[in-house]
């Protein structure tokens, strides 16, 4: 998985019925500090997250996982929201 | 999944026989601020997208999660047409 943040929203009406009522999300993937990298995905949401928040996704067929996983066409799911920033440590501090 | 614009058709009559009668689209995905980027994949459409719409791609083995491509030797497929993308301006 990745960490990434919520940066906008996807409206389609005309889709693939299994993505009927299911939110599309604009995710921004993010290094270790927390730092824009890479290119932004559509990710669809499956935990309730909205725009600006802290989330990790999951790649690959195993993103359709949290639904009706043989007909749900997805290839990034968003599976967790971060309570906070403080809550990703990446054991900088020194011991 | 990610947000392309459709360039053209593929016509192949010579293709492995689950592909028969599926629509082969060139796709090209664009960035956030609607700039095209070069790179372009081939398709499978499974929504019906018409020529130029904004459409949505997922790509890998999920492609064979869409429509009608159970067992179709596919890795992309456009999934949805695109009404409209908000992007939060931080």
């Amino acid at each position: 998985m990745q960490l990434a943040r919520v940066i906008g929203t996807v409206v389609a009406t005309v889709k693939n019925d299994s993505l009927e009522g299911r939110k599309l999300l604009i995710v921004q993937s993010l290094n270790a500090r927390l730092e824009p990298q890479g290119q932004p995905l559509v990710a669809v949401d499956a935990v309730g997250a909205g725009a600006g928040e802290l989330v990790f996704w999951c790649r690959g067929k195993e993103a359709s996982f949290p639904f009706k996983r043989e007909d749900t066409p997805t290839d990034c799911t968003v599976v967790g929201i971060v309570d906070s920033e403080a809550h990703v440590t990446n054991g900088s501090r020194t011991r | 999944m990610i947000i392309a614009r459709i360039l053209g058709t593929v016509v192949s009559t010579q293709k492995d026989e689950r592909l028969m009668g599926k629509k082969l689209l060139i796709v090209r995905p664009v960035n956030l601020d609607g700039t095209d980027t070069s790179a372009y994949v081939v398709a499978v459409d499974t929504v019906g997208a018409g020529f130029h719409e904004r459409v949505l791609v997922v790509s890998g083995s999920s492609a064979r999660l869409a429509q009608g491509m159970k067992d179709v030797p596919v890795d992309a497929a456009i999934v949805g047409v695109i009404d409209t993308v908000d992007v939060m301006n931080d």
